[in-house]
Order: structure tokens, then C-alpha cells, then sequence
């Protein structure tokens, strides 16, 4: 994988716009589509070193003009690809995926805290889960005001989730809010 | 009546508070009882006493001392002391303004009488702790400082209280100059005392009070200033008008149990918070990018700037990019906002707020922002909120009162011309909505405000243009003979004593053109001089000032610019306008047609005519595109 040598925005290789909407479509499904053909603007995705911006087409043209350098992000960043190749999704990502989301999560408002620290959720702080969610399926987690607090991979089926203990995990962690207090250097250098 | 008795009060109703007050004549003599700002009133009423005496006999004895004005000065009202210096430097403020006001009341307190209360002048004295308070030496230093007239001055440090009271007598002295002083001594010995002392009070080093603000603030805003640098500014929040309305927000705070209220008429985006339960830093809707806490008075940059929806916005020195999300959110995330900042590591600041409040239109870089106009021209709006040396935020960060020196100042002006020309130039004069540059600082000195943007106004083709506040303090056109640009006065400025906002600088300028005028003429030279004048060399100001003048109304009259806004200008009186070259020639010629004959002073005359015409044509023109 040519990582190294992105230095520049460039479009996606094939290998690499696989790899990201195979991780897409885990929490937004077939709107990885509505994604790319907006009818508002064009929107398109960019590799700039080692992450993936999502970036409308006008604010791309304008960013081309600047030394590559000493560009460093444009429009939205979704994630960034690991050194071994492998997609990981950045809270950056979240209203993207809170607006397109097929499965969600809302936990109730005493444990909001508890996730926004990094922490599961439980089945006690469980307070309404989307029908037919299968396990193993990626999850946006909101509060119970609809604010979007970070996503998931939900641990039950819907099903499973109704029969299960008070401490067991409902929804494992991946990524909140949260980190933009706890974990802003690893967030976007 | 027997309700009015004091003693038939504690009878009948032996309360809480009635068992607090006591007798007034108990007061006096139990003196080892007395809080320790009455003990101090005491002591300074003893030593008062002995210093009446003192200066009998000294004045008996034919020294010189400032006749009736210190007698008078040392039976005035001492300032209540005590060692928490805010209250005290209080009343220094409360009194200095009142003796400002009238003059009536000094004559009255020559008798003894105390303003505040009435002791019986005959107390007990007291202990001997409280009578060796070293009231008498700190007098013994103020009548020593007064008798200047080598220009010396007393910079060791007395304690306190002394401190303040001289604070307070110079004051008086300088706010009724002609009858109060010492004829020996000059007005600037007597401020280089106070500027002393007040460095002393409040731990500024001597340049930033000497040189910085007591040039920019009368004696009366001068301690209501410093006095503001010592308090918080309230805490202010800035709703993100894409993610949320700021009544939900404030419906969702106050929820948390925060008490807030909306900011002000000016704005519909702020609020203010006045107690928190809750850290504001980590609430989920901060954490979810429903608000910002930023300060009010940068909140004041971006109204001016106004960026509209789908324009192509620059921000040159956008960390930690609260500025920047306010335009974007303005912009309501369509064009294309540049966020700039040249630190490698606050960019990422901006990279994570602009990420937190949903910024979707930005492109982030980490550009030297004199270097941007190389790559981009079109801007239609660009904010330079250049790095200052935050002497408008001394509240936040006191550090700068000690750290700041004239050439920090100086170095940083420097670079804010530098940034403000190439925001200019980075910004596009035929932009159809924009052409518009603003400039703002957080500080007040004059060096970093009102001279970067005289120089700009000189050295591209740009006005200043109304920012869109209403409220706030106007620029400067004139300060302790400096002058620059009449329409300075456009440009705004914001004190912590009298918005209770942060200080802040901003001026909006209007691109007119985007030619360069010729660099390097020996006019725009001697207007660099004008405006940059040292404090050193007071008395060459004048002359500079005339000469300077006098050349540039020669050029005015002869100017012909190519900007018709530009003889607009002269018609209103502006002759401030420097020239260029071909002004010189112009004056060369105009001389040569003087010693000639009639004839050739006519033609001189129908040729300057014609020219007039050609260029009004062109006026016309460009308003006519400008309309458009």
C-alpha cells in the first residue's frame, strides 16, 4: 500500500475504496450510495497520507492550490487507515453516520456519562434499540434527546437484548464524543 | 421615640442583628476589639495628628515644601487600607473621581473632618502594634518625591498603604495641575511617579503603563483600567447555529442547572453564564459541538467580517479556530472557508474544534499567512486576527504585564503590517459580494492597531469602511501627535472597564482596486515617520508633524489617484493622502510655470483642468462598475 507517498489528496485506489465503504455499509448500509450521489452538491472521497477525507466538490478545487505540505485537512475527515492496511472509522465520522445510521441506540440520560467515558453500554443504561438489529452490527449510540454520542457494535440482537442480564454489555464501545477531551492528539495529527 | 432608642431596641427585640450592633460610644474605647480596618483608620488618624505638627514645624522652620497644597493634601480623607489591595485601590478609584469632580471638597477637608464616619478626635491610643505602622516615614517619601526638580524619584518600595496614598495625591495633584504643583517640578516627573507607583501596585513593568496606557487613557479611565485587568471577565458561551438554536441550548443548560441569559442586543448566537454546576469544557452538548465557549469581544471580529453564504473566506490566523466555526456557521457550511493558522501544532486546535462543531466547508492549513496571497487570490472576505501582545487580555493571562517590552511591541507591529498587506492582497477587490478585509487585534496599544492600519491604507487601495457595531469606543485619528487616516475613527475599540468585554481592536476595510501603488516614495516615507513617532523625542514631534503635513497637503491637491474614492476624500478635507512620485513632478513643474509668463500659467491651468475632467471620468466609471 503506496501510504507513504500520499502526501497529496488523491482519489482512492480500488483496494482502498473497498475497505472503506465495506467499513461504511457495517453502520449505514446501501446509503453509502446516497453518500456519492447527493443532489445538493458532488460530494467525493480523498486520501490525504494516511486519511480519508470526505469533502464536497467545490472545497476540494479550492484546496488544491495549496502546497501539499502544508495542507492538512479538508472538508471532513472520516478515518484513517492503519499500518497494516485496515480502515479504522474516527469519531470525526459521526454526523455522516448519525444522519444515515440503520441501527441505533438510545441510552438513557444517567448513563450518558458513563459511555461519553469510554465504558459499554450496559443493559440497565439501555433505553431503546431499533427492531431487528442483528448482532455484530454497527450501531450509532444517541441520548435520549436524539444527540448523536458515538458508535458501536451492537454485542445482542434485538431479541437477545430484551432476555439479558441488567450488567450485561448491550452495545460495545468504539468511538464517542468524548474523545475530543480525552484523546484530541490521536484524534487528527 | 422608644422604638427609635438604641438601648430600648436591644431590650425589646434581642435579635441576631440587634445583639451585633453596638453602642456607638462602646466602638471608641475597646480598640483591641475593632476589626483591623478601623485599627487602621486609627493609626493613620494618630499619624495624621503628628504629621500636622510635623509640618508646622516645618514650615516654621523654612524648609521648602509645597506650600498650602501638601498641608492641605495631608489632611485629606486617607485611603482605607487594607492588605487585600483590591479594596483599597477601590477607593483610590471612588476618590480620585470624586476630587476630579469638584474642587469644593478638598477645601472643606482642610479642617480634619472625615468624609466617611466622625471619631471624636479625642480616642484612646491605641497599642503600640498598631501605632508603629509606618505611616509617618511613607509621608516623609511622598514630600521628598514632590520636592523633585533634579528629577529623582523614590523607587524603593514603601509598604501598601503608602503606596496607594501616594497614588492618590499624585492623581490629585495632576488632575488640578496649575494650582497643586510644585513649580520646580515638570508634569512628566509627576506622571513618571504614578506610572511608578502603579507598576509597583498592580506588577506591570513601568514601560507598559508609562508608555503604553497612560498614553492611551485619561488619569480618570486609567485606574478604572487597571482595576478591570485584575477582575474575570464573565464567562461567555457561543451557540453553533448549525447543530442547534441557542433557546434549546439554553433550555438544555439550564436543565444541567446552568444560570445563563442571552448576551446582548448585538448578537443572537451569545450567552452569558453567570454560575455552573456543571465544567462548561465537558458537557455532552459541548462535547456534541452545540456551543463554544469563546469570549465576547471575539465574537465581535466575524459581525464585522459578515461572510455570506457560498463566498470563499479566509482566516489567517484562525487557532484555536473559534473565529473560524462562527464564519462557517455564518456561512451555514456552504463556500469555502480557508482556516490558516502558521503553528504547526495549534492547527490541530482548529482541526478538532472545526471537526466537533460539524464544519463541513473548511480546508485547514498551516500556511505562513504572508505567504497565502501567492497561492490564493480570490478571496472574497479575509479576518486577519494577528498575534498581538495581548495587552487587551491581561485579565486572562497576566503574564503580559511583566513580559512586554517596546521592542516585543514594535517587532510585533512589524509583522501584523506584513499580515495585513497580504491579506489584502489575498483578498479580491472585483469580488462580487465581498472585498472586504478585517482586521483585528486583543490589544489596545496604538502601535499594533491604529498604526498597521494607517500603513495599510497607504500602501495598497483599500478604505476603511463602518465595521457594524454600534457600540464600542472609535479608533483613534489622533493620539499625543501621532495622526493617521481620518476615517480611523471608523474602526472600533473595546475596553474591559467600559464593554466589560476583553480588549479588542477591529477595523473593516474595503478593497478598492487591486493595483499596488508604487512602493518605496519619500512622501508615504515621511507619513511611516509621522505615524511612528517615539515617545523619546516629544519635543521633535511638532516639527515632524508640520513638515510632514504641510508636503503631504501639496500632494493632496495635486492627487490623482486612481481611485476616484481617493479625491473624494480630499474634498472632504482629508489631507492626509500621501503621493507618489509623479506628485513631485508635478510640484517641479507647477514652479517652473510660476516663474514663467501669464501665458504659461494658463496653460498650466487648462492642462490641470483637463486632467481634472479626464479623471473624474474615470470616477464616474467605477461607481458606475461599483454599482453594478
Amino acid at each position: 500500500k503506496n501510504l507513504i507517498n500520499s502526501w497529496q489528496m488523491r482519489k482512492l485506489n480500488e483496494d482502498e475504496t473497498k475497505t472503506v465503504f465495506e467499513k461504511l455499509m457495517k453502520y449505514i448500509g446501501d446509503n453509502v450510495r446516497t453518500l456519492l450521489e447527493r443532489t445538493d452538491h458532488q460530494y467525493c472521497f480523498r486520501l490525504h497520507r494516511d486519511r480519508v477525507f470526505y469533502i464536497r466538490e467545490d472545497v476540494l478545487k479550492c484546496g488544491v492550490a495549496v502546497p501539499r505540505k502544508n495542507l492538512i485537512s479538508s472538508g471532513t475527515c472520516i478515518g484513517k487507515f492503519t499500518k497494516t492496511g485496515k480502515f479504522k472509522l474516527l469519531i470525526t465520522s459521526l454526523p455522516i453516520l448519525a444522519a444515515y445510521a440503520k441501527y441505533k441506540v438510545w441510552i438513557k440520560p444517567n448513563s450518558e456519562q458513563a459511555f461519553l467515558y469510554g465504558n459499554s453500554v450496559t443493559k440497565q443504561a439501555l433505553g431503546r434499540i431499533t427492531e431487528n438489529t442483528p448482532s455484530f452490527a454497527g450501531v450509532v449510540v444517541y441520548g435520549m434527546n436524539d444527540m448523536p454520542l458515538g458508535f458501536g457494535v451492537a454485542a445482542r440482537s434485538t431479541a437477545e437484548c430484551r432476555r439479558a442480564q441488567p450488567i450485561s454489555n448491550v452495545v460495545l464501545h468504539q468511538s464517542d464524543i468524548g474523545e475530543f477531551i480525552r484523546n484530541e492528539v490521536d484524534l487528527l495529527t | 421615640m422608644g422604638k427609635r432608642d438604641f438601648k430600648t431596641l436591644q431590650e425589646k427585640r434581642p435579635g441576631r442583628k440587634s445583639r451585633k450592633q453596638k453602642d456607638p460610644t462602646e466602638v471608641q474605647t475597646s480598640a483591641k476589639l475593632l476589626s483591623r480596618k478601623s485599627k487602621t483608620r486609627f493609626a493613620k488618624r494618630l499619624a495624621k495628628k503628628r504629621e500636622l505638627n510635623s509640618t508646622e514645624e516645618r514650615l516654621e522652620s523654612g524648609e521648602s515644601v509645597n506650600g498650602k497644597s501638601e498641608a492641605s493634601r495631608l489632611t485629606h480623607d486617607w485611603v482605607e487600607s487594607d492588605d487585600e489591595g483590591e479594596d483599597t485601590a477601590l477607593d483610590i478609584e471612588k476618590e480620585s473621581s470624586e476630587s476630579d469632580e469638584s474642587d469644593g471638597e478638598l477645601v472643606e477637608e482642610e479642617d480634619g473632618t472625615d468624609r466617611v464616619e466622625s471619631f471624636d478626635e479625642d480616642s484612646e491610643p491605641l497599642d503600640d502594634e498598631y501605632t508603629d505602622e509606618p505611616t509617618e516615614p511613607s509621608s516623609k517619601s511622598v514630600s521628598t518625591n514632590l520636592q523633585l526638580g533634579g528629577g529623582t524619584i523614590e523607587t524603593s518600595t514603601p509598604d501598601l498603604e503608602s503606596l496607594t496614598a501616594r497614588i492618590k495625591e499624585t492623581m490629585e495633584v495632576l488632575s488640578d495641575f496649575k494650582s497643586r504643583r510644585d513649580p520646580d517640578t515638570p508634569r512628566g516627573d509627576y506622571l513618571d511617579l504614578l506610572a511608578a507607583d502603579l507598576a509597583n501596585y498592580y506588577n506591570y513593568n513601568t514601560y507598559l503603563i508609562r508608555d503604553v496606557i497612560m498614553e492611551i487613557f485619561p488619569l480618570n479611565e486609567l485606574l478604572e483600567f487597571l482595576e478591570a485587568n485584575e477582575v474575570d471577565r464573565p464567562v461567555t458561551l457561543r451557540t453553533n447555529t448549525l447543530k442547534t438554536r441557542r433557546r434549546e441550548l439554553a433550555q438544555a443548560l439550564i436543565g444541567r442547572g446552568v444560570n445563563l441569559d442571552p448576551l446582548g442586543d448585538w448578537t443572537k448566537v451569545g450567552l452569558v453564564v453567570f454560575d455552573s454546576p456543571v465544567p462548561l469544557g465537558a458537557t455532552p452538548e459541548y462535547l456534541a459541538g452545540h456551543y463554544v465557549l469563546q469570549g465576547a469581544s471575539s465574537l465581535l471580529p466575524v459581525v464585522a467580517l459578515a461572510p455570506q453564504e457560498r463566498e470563499k473566506v479566509l482566516d489567517a490566523c484562525a487557532a484555536p479556530g473559534m473565529k473560524a466555526s462562527y464564519i462557517a456557521q455564518l456561512m451555514r457550511n456552504t463556500g469555502v472557508l480557508f482556516a490558516n493558522d502558521a503553528s504547526k501544532e495549534r492547527i490541530r486546535a482548529v482541526l478538532g474544534n472545526l471537526h466537533r462543531l460539524g464544519v463541513s466547508n473548511a480546508v485547514v492549513t498551516n500556511l505562513d499567512a504572508r505567504n497565502v496571497h501567492r497561492s490564493n487570490r480570490n478571496f472574497d472576505r479575509v479576518l486577519v486576527d494577528a498575534p498581538c501582545s495581548g495587552t487587551g487580555i491581561i485579565a486572562k493571562d497576566p503574564s503580559v504585564k511583566t513580559s512586554k517590552s517596546q521592542e516585543d511591541i514594535l517587532g510585533l507591529a512589524a509583522l501584523q503590517k506584513e499580515l495585513l498587506l497580504a491579506a489584502i492582497d489575498a483578498c479580491d477587490a472585483k469580488s462580487r459580494t465581498g472585498g472586504y478585509v478585517v482586521y483585528s487585534t486583543c490589544s489596545i496599544t496604538v502601535e499594533e492597531n491604529e498604526w498597521v492600519v494607517d500603513c495599510a491604507l497607504r500602501r495598497r487601495d483599500v478604505k476603511l469602511v463602518a465595521t457594524g457595531i454600534h457600540f464600542g469606543s472609535p479608533g483613534f485619528t489622533q493620539i499625543r501627535g501621532r495622526r493617521f487616516h481620518p476615517t480611523m475613527n471608523l474602526a472600533k475599540r473595546f475596553y474591559p472597564h467600559k464593554q466589560n468585554m476583553d480588549g479588542f481592536f477591529v477595523a473593516k476595510l474595503k478593497k478598492l482596486s487591486n493595483d499596488k501603488p508604487k512602493a518605496g516614495n519619500k512622501v508615504e516615507e515621511e507619513g511611516d515617520k509621522v505615524g511612528q513617532l517615539n515617545n523619546n523625542n516629544r519635543g521633535e514631534k511638532r516639527k515632524l508633524s508640520e513638515g510632514g503635513e504641510g508636503k503631504k497637503v501639496k500632494s493632496a491637491k495635486k492627487r490623482k489617484g486612481k481611485s476616484g474614492d481617493k479625491l473624494e476624500n480630499n474634498k472632504e478635507g482629508n489631507k492626509e493622502v500621501s503621493g507618489d512620485i509623479k506628485s513631485k513632478k508635478r510640484r517641479r513643474k507647477k514652479k517652473k510655470g510660476d516663474k514663467e509668463t501669464k501665458e504659461g500659467t494658463d496653460r498650466l491651468k487648462a492642462k490641470l483642468v483637463m486632467k481634472a475632467r479626464h479623471f473624474a471620468k474615470k470616477r464616474n466609471a467605477k461607481r458606475k462598475q461599483m454599482k453594478k
